[in-house]
């Protein structure tokens, strides 16, 4: 078993780093029901970290929690080895946790480039007074952030439709551009919430390499949830399996695939 | 044939985000502010002014000014009329207490003041949105109108209860007051409606424009990347409420002069303005303008065909004049709910490829 602080080495080369986000005892009640049950996991720095589960499993409640919508009755969120005080969801954005969403969640009225801005919100800083003047330091500033924005747009391949409003764009480039949005505040943990759900294979297969290549180049941390098994299997490093609100596995694919509990959650049990 | 963009390359990121990207439109716009500044003031009467120019600016910033909260912010406002009131009633008593300050200085105070007023009336948006948000804004509106007609200090006690505006100068010309020249008038609010439009243009294009469009489109989400929702949706209030002050405390200082609260600031003008800002185009700074200068030219031209064109009876053209406006409004409604903004962009979409469309 690793310690929190060591670090490790991937089969195809890259470097593990130490836990960063640690979710210990974690239990999340609405009224009656029990969303999550006394859940622990952590995440470490530079890996892509999965959680997996059947419908209801509670998996986008245990996501809810990390970025602050959420907040457990019980257990502690611990990032970078501080216990995170209870916070608002902007504040949890500010603190370098980008998400996104199962439903696209993106700014239909404005167009691509305007959204994808949106993403660096938190990287500019001038007050009203100087952007109500616009030349000199807002401009400046803009201009600074359009840069960054513009490295990002390239990377995902949407050039072509920078100006074009989110509201005309299909479905699989929209959560191209909401990648976008949550990369470009060069996030430390970034979460996925079914980056691939309702695509076709080529789609899937686009997407997947984005988040290889997000994860390689930025070196950012990604935790996803996602129902294409063989997309979980070959991406991920580490995987969380939910059941019912409760943590049924955790480990690497391959250990995740033999584990007994696992296998009777997706394939049922036989009650003779 | 001119309106291009082809061979207008853009060589940095600030040539390609300013305002009037197209050669074309930017050359129009240097023409419209020359005419603006250094035509019109040399050939406008007083009718001119009192009918056409002075209202159509005054509404402009108004209309700028609820076009940031309601088409920007996603914030829905009826209190427009009771905020132009606390512009009103602010730049009466700073007139009338330190008569020896600037009157331009005045108006932005008052502007400042209705600003504050605004964010007040504006901390319900955090808790309820939509129609809730309209009523209690509705509550600003009659709770203000009634603040100024029952609090005589407002007024400063005086005997009609109405508040008439002071003889104020500017660079030695007399702006305020019966005796003002009609060229005056529409200087001052010429200078105001430029520095309005250029504010607000620079605002909704910025980092605090982005935020209160993310919040208006989808809250959660905005939340999600960082946007504070209390700073944007109060910055939305105060910014919002700062050119109705403006426009408000122009109403009453240079347009009338003299004011009942009632009667210049009640419920009838906060649809006014709303009605500007829906059929000019929500989220479109351009739209403010076109909505303005829609409402205020509609009933004139009405006038002028059915009166003098048509020799019809004065009351029966008033009285059709609020037919026709209503049915207008409705038609718009139905056939371009976008507003004139979005008729221009169109045109404008057209006459790029134009000859040539495929």
């Amino acid at each position: 078993m690793l310690d929190d602080t060591e670090s490790y080495v991937t089969a195809d080369g890259r470097t593990i780093g130490g836990v960063v986000l640690d979710l210990k005892s974690i239990t999340l009640r609405f009224g009656g029901v029990e969303a999550i049950k006394n859940i622990s996991f952590d995440i470490r720095e530079g890996e892509i970290r999965a959680i997996i589960g059947p419908n209801g499993a509670g998996k986008s409640s245990m996501l809810n929690v990390i970025s602050g919508f959420y907040v457990p009755q019980e257990g502690e969120v611990w990032f970078r080895g501080e216990r995170r005080p209870q916070m608002k969801p902007y504040q949890v954005a500010q603190q370098g946790i980008a998400r996104t969403f199962q439903n696209i969640a993106l700014f239909e009225g404005m167009s691509v480039l305007d959204n994808v801005m949106t993403g660096r919100l938190n990287k500019m800083k001038t007050g009203l007074w100087s952007q109500a003047l616009w030349k000199g330091k807002a401009e400046r500033e803009e201009n600074e952030n359009r840069e960054a924005v513009e490295k990002i747009i390239d990377f995902l391949e949407i050039q072509s439709i920078r100006k074009t409003p989110v509201g005309r764009l299909p479905y699989g480039l929209k959560k191209r551009v909401e990648l976008a949005r949550a990369l470009a505040a060069e996030p430390t943990i970034l979460l996925l919430d079914e980056p691939m759900a309702g695509m076709n294979v080529e789609e899937k297969e686009d997407m997947c390499r984005f988040i290889l290549d997000v994860n390689d180049e930025f070196g950012t941390t990604i935790a996803l949830i996602e129902h294409d098994m063989g997309v979980v299997m070959d991406l991920s490093d580490r995987v969380v399996v939910m059941d019912y609100g409760r943590k049924i596995g955790d480990g690497t694919p391959d250990e995740v695939r033999n584990n007994q509990d696992v296998i009777d959650a997706y394939l049922g049990v036989s009650h003779d | 044939m001119f309106y291009r963009e082809a061979g207008d390359f853009k060589t940095s990121y600030g040539a390609d985000n300013q305002t009037f990207p197209i050669k074309f439109d930017r050359y129009r716009y240097y023409a419209v502010l020359a005419i603006a500044y250094l035509v019109i003031p040399f050939i406008i009467n007083d009718y001119w002014a009192n009918a056409l120019f002075v209202p159509f600016l005054i509404y402009a910033i108004a209309a700028i000014g609820l076009n940031i909260l309601v088409g920007y912010g996603g914030q829905v406002s009826l209190g427009t009329g009771g905020f132009m009131a606390v512009g009103a009633y602010a730049a009466y008593k700073l007139m009338t207490a330190f008569p020896d300050v600037s009157i331009m200085i005045h108006v932005i105070l008052a502007g400042g003041i209705t600003a504050i007023v605004g964010v007040l009336f504006g901390l319900p948006s955090l808790r309820i949105k939509g129609f809730y948000l309209a009523v209690a804004t509705l509550a600003a509106q009659f709770f203000l109108v009634w603040l100024f007609n029952k609090v005589p200090w407002f007024y400063n006690y005086s005997a009609s209860g109405q508040i008439n505006a002071p003889e104020r100068t500017v660079f030695g010309v007399l702006v305020t007051g019966p005796n003002t020249e009609a060229w005056a008038k529409y200087l001052i609010c010429l200078v105001f409606v430029t520095a309005a439009g250029i504010i607000a243009r620079n605002l909704t294009r910025g980092s605090v424009g982005r935020k209160w469009m993310a919040i208006r489109d989808m809250d959660i989400a905005a939340e999600i990347i960082g946007v504070n929702p209390l700073t944007a949706k109060l910055s939305a209030f105060a910014v919002s409420s700062f050119f109705i002050g403006v426009s408000g405390a122009l109403f009453f200082a240079v347009y009338l002069g003299a004011v009942e609260v009632g009667e210049a600031f009640g419920i009838n003008k906060s649809f006014l303005v709303l009605f500007m800002v829906i059929i000019g185009g929500l989220g479109s700074i351009f739209g403010s303008f076109a909505g303005a200068a829609f409402l205020v030219l509609l009933p004139v031209a009405l006038k002028i065909v059915g009166v003098d064109v048509l020799g019809w009876p004065t009351d029966i053209v008033s009285h059709l004049q609020l037919v026709i406006v209503g049915a207008l409004i409705v038609i718009f409604l139905i056939a371009e709910p976008h507003g004139l903004a979005q008729l221009w962009r169109v045109a404008k979409e057209k006459l790029r490829l134009w000859p040539f469309p495929y």
